[in-house]
């Protein structure tokens, strides 16, 4: 299954194929491996330059793993991931060294991201002097020039992670990943440990840092409407699978699968006399994510589906485009064979 | 949503409107402050530096040598020239006793220093690589942990013709790096699931750097801690081995021979100023390196319970 047409193949980024990542489960005396948690299961898709893809999903369901995975933090089962035209999937990890230049991660407690035992300077400043060779002069002129980017002071400089609130050190985590100018940057739901007036802050910095520097973004949230705010496209994981990937005005305003319906409804909104809350009614999903270590057959998603019928619990559902750029897994869309 | 990176300054009203003057502290001058706080801790540096002084400098307090026998001077009590009197060989008490406390000393501060070598070392292989090298080194300290201390220091004291002090320390060193090595492990065991240890491979740092940057500076306190109380244990396993006569050979002085003196009633009785001294010795100093360990541990972990 390839998303990806002819014409567009020029300007992709990154372009992720079937990529799967299994973790062993591990039991009894010897530890020999019982079973696998399917944490990403056959996930393909592809970001194009300047772009941002936004991947929601509920705890649990691969969206994390999968961002780590590209990122060769972990390393993948299966699969095929190719960063601007170059096949990284397999790279040992001395040959990949070189791509963490161009590819980073902000993560999402900054709390636990930074190293409290550090200053803010030798913390921007470390990826530069493992990455380049640049003198001690220059490092320190370009983390200046950074940390004024992201909002901070030069003097902050000096200061240990303790002295920051939780915004201000998301700014230093940012800072960190951006000073090797890299091209792609993958943000681990990096506002969801902040206040939501900070939020916003660090979600317009991120888009103005997006535009000023031409970065691209995989941007991991399990909230629609901060994916929404930022995405150009989103894609919907449910169980380590892309259930639905499509343009973000495609999907807000006509989500397919019964799965992203519910996501969708579930969006608190005010409602107020000039603007009444939609009548329509409710999806509510009942019950947990199934276990990954032994998920259920057919379409995943089949235990907590409203419509789903026999044919879901036999065949698992393909990726299939339904409208120009619009992919959804769902057998309610296509026809029995 | 309105925002440009300029009007957002004032995040933290708490910390930022003098940040500029502010003079900022590292987690470790922080520690450190929390320690000169601690008046106990202080008084038992103090004391400590005394007895090390006493030790280091003890050809300035007395010119007699510890090691020379006089028969004609047995078991004399205090006088002027020997103000504690002499032992079973006419050799001078109070040189033996700062003679001694190097012995002492020396033991405790070497054994802690391999013991710290090996333990970082070895916890740090183990517990970062993890898999069949981590299991090796684990199963190695299970066995090293089986093994009775004193078993094992008597069979080799009794094997060996002439006990050295490297060979004690040696010993001392063999039977406690196992437990630095676990308690090491298991903290960049935890250490090894934070995010900042993921952002660091994220960036490329190599293996060293991730241990030397990233975990020994987030370990070092409770490692300084151990280490600290373990020199204590290292003491009194010294002494305790030369007061059953196991320890370090006469002539060379030590605290744990000089008490050992004391078995005989006759010492134990008529010349309580031949054994009390070493035995001061080796009670004040063992406290003061515990309240110095306790202080450590206070400074490092602020929140660790306090009375």
């Amino acid at each position: 299954m390839t998303i990806l047409s002819k014409e567009s193949a020029q300007d992709v980024l990154v372009d992720v194929q079937n990529v799967k990542k299994y973790f062993p489960i591990k039991g009894g005396i010897l530890k020999r491996t019982i079973g696998h948690l399917k944490a990403v299961d056959d996930v393909s898709f592809h970001i194009h330059k300047g772009e941002t893809l936004g991947i929601v999903g509920e705890s649990g369901s691969g969206k994390s793993t999968l961002g780590r995975v590209i990122l060769r933090l972990l390393d993948p089962t299966e699969g095929s991931i190719q960063f601007s035209g170059t096949e990284i999937s397999h790279l040992k990890r001395r040959h990949f060294r070189p791509y963490r230049r161009d590819m980073q991660i902000v993560f999402q407690d900054p709390f636990a991201s930074l190293n409290s035992k550090m200053s803010v300077a030798e913390l921007i400043e470390e990826p530069l002097l493992v990455q380049t060779s640049l003198t001690r002069l220059e490092r320190k002129e370009k983390a200046i020039e950074i940390i004024e980017k992201v909002g901070l002071r030069a003097a902050d400089r000096l200061k240990y992670p303790h002295e920051f609130s939780g915004g201000q050190r998301q700014r230093i985590s940012i800072a960190r990943a951006l000073i090797t100018n890299p091209k792609f940057v993958i943000c681990d739901e990096p506002v969801s440990a902040l206040d939501v007036s900070i939020q916003a802050q660090v979600l317009n910095l991120m888009k103005d840092l997006q535009e000023d520097l031409g970065l691209t973004y995989l941007f991991i949230a399990h909230d629609l409407s901060v994916v929404k705010h930022i995405s150009d496209r989103v894609a919907v994981m449910y169980l380590g699978r892309i259930v639905e990937i499509a343009d973000k005005h495609s999907l807000y305003s006509n989500p397919l699968h019964p799965y992203t319906q519910a996501l969708l409804t579930s969006i608190p909104v005010i409602d107020t006399d000039e603007n009444p809350a939609p009548k329509e009614e409710k999806i509510k999903l009942t019950g947990d994510l199934p276990n990954p270590a032994n998920p259920p057959s057919g379409c995943t998603f089949r235990t907590r589906c409203p419509l789903a019928h026999d044919r879901c619990a036999v065949e698992r559902p393909e990726l299939t485009e339904l409208e120009k750029g619009h992919f959804v897994s769902c057998h309610l869309y296509t026809q029995e064979k | 949503m309105q925002s440009n990176p300029q009007e957002i300054q004032p995040e933290n009203p708490e910390t930022n409107p003098n940040a500029n003057k502010e003079k900022s502290n590292s987690p470790f001058q922080l520690a450190l402050r929390r320690f000169l706080k601690n008046k106990m801790a202080l008084i038992s540096v103090f004391i400590l530096l005394i007895i090390i002084i006493l030790c280091i400098l003890a050809p300035v307090f007395t010119d007699l040598d510890p090691e020379k026998t006089n028969l004609l001077l047995i078991e004399k009590g205090p006088s002027e020239e020997h103000i504690l009197g002499t032992n079973g060989m006419g050799q001078d008490n109070f040189s033996r006793l700062l003679y001694g406390g190097r012995i002492s000393l020396i033991v405790g501060l070497s054994a802690m220093f391999f013991t710290l070598v090996i333990g970082v070392v070895l916890g740090s292989i183990g517990g970062y690589y993890g898999g069949i090298i981590d299991n090796i080194i684990m199963r190695a300290t299970d066995i090293m942990l089986m093994l009775p201390f004193l078993v094992l220091a008597l069979t080799i004291m009794a094997i060996v013709d002439k006990v050295t002090i490297g060979l004690f320390v040696a010993i001392i060193a063999l039977t406690a790096w196992p437990n630095l090595t676990r308690i090491i492990r298991g903290m960049y065991l935890s250490l090894r699931e934070q995010e900042f240890v993921l952002g660091a491979r994220a960036i490329g740092a190599s293996d060293f750097r991730i241990i030397f940057k990233h975990f020994i500076p987030n370990a070092i306190g409770p490692i300084i801690v151990n280490a600290t109380l373990m020199m204590a244990t290292m003491i009194i396993a010294e002494s305790a081995l030369s007061f059953i006569g196991f320890g370090i050979p006469q002539p060379t002085p030590t605290w744990g021979n000089m008490i050992s003196e004391a078995q005989n009633i006759r010492i134990l009785r008529n010349h309580p100023e031949a054994w009390i001294p070493p035995g001061l010795g080796i009670l004040v100093t063992v406290l003061a390196i515990n309240f110095i360990g306790d202080g450590l541990r206070d400074a490092f972990d602020p929140k660790s319970n306090r009375r």
